[in-house]
């Protein structure tokens, strides 16, 4: 049987690994503080399924899941499914987009978000 | 090297998105979604906050009878618009039209 050749190998992106964790935890959150400051709002959540419901932003985690209350299907007859859906958890991976209300968008605030979270990364 | 040759250096991918901050970009996306609109924000999965976001949808459908293809474009404009980053095909900067 081959020596695992790997092994050294292996330490390599382990470390990368590292290295990238403990930049991400004082960065990387540029997104998950953002939707924090929207709590509260009206925002409209559209999914990979064509799916766009509306409602107040309740709760945001890192992984960008979201909670939504007096949610509604934007597109009500094609997801009738959805009319008696009230409130719901949104899986962070199936969101497609978020239109944000512009009244919550600081365009300066995020710039300089952005280049602080590019400069760590 | 002063700061600010620092600043513009281009020495790693992400770095193209960062000096296209505040310029309007155009972003592919899967399933045959385009979008143009001013980079606000970003990060390393390119999830993105865009201002003035023209999205076009290109679909396909075949004619029941020529079986023909038919292209269909539809645009919409979204104020300001959170794109997840797992959909991101491409970011190109802005055009420079001089």
């Amino acid at each position: 049987m081959a020596p695992p050749l790997f092994v050294g190998d292996v330490t390599l992106p382990l470390q990368f690994l590292d290295r990238k964790q403990s930049r991400t935890q004082s960065h990387a959150m540029l997104f998950f503080s953002y939707f924090k400051d929207l709590v509260g709002r009206e925002v409209t959540v559209e999914l990979k399924n064509d799916l766009a419901i509306r409602g107040t932003l309740i709760s945001v985690d890192q992984y960008l899941n979201i909670k939504l209350e007096n949610t509604r299907a934007v597109d009500q007859d094609n997801f009738p499914h959805m009319l008696s859906v009230r409130n719901c958890f949104i899986r962070g991976s199936v969101v497609r987009y978020v239109q944000l209300p512009p009244e919550g968008v600081d365009v300066d605030l995020l710039h300089d978000a952005t280049r602080r979270e590019a400069r760590g990364g | 090297m002063g700061s600010t040759e620092e600043e513009s250096a281009v020495k790693e991918p992400l770095d193209l998105i960062r000096l296209s901050l505040d310029e309007r970009i155009y972003v592919k996306l899967r399933h045959d979604r385009e979008l143009r609109g001013k980079l606000h924000a970003y990060d390393q999965h390119l999830n993105m906050i865009l201002g003035d976001v023209e999205e076009i949808v290109t679909t396909v459908e075949i004619d029941d009878e020529t079986y023909e293809e038919i292209v269909r474009t539809t645009r919409r404009t979204v104020p300001f618009l959170f794109v997840r980053g797992d959909g991101v095909i491409l970011v190109s900067p802005p055009l420079r039209t001089a």
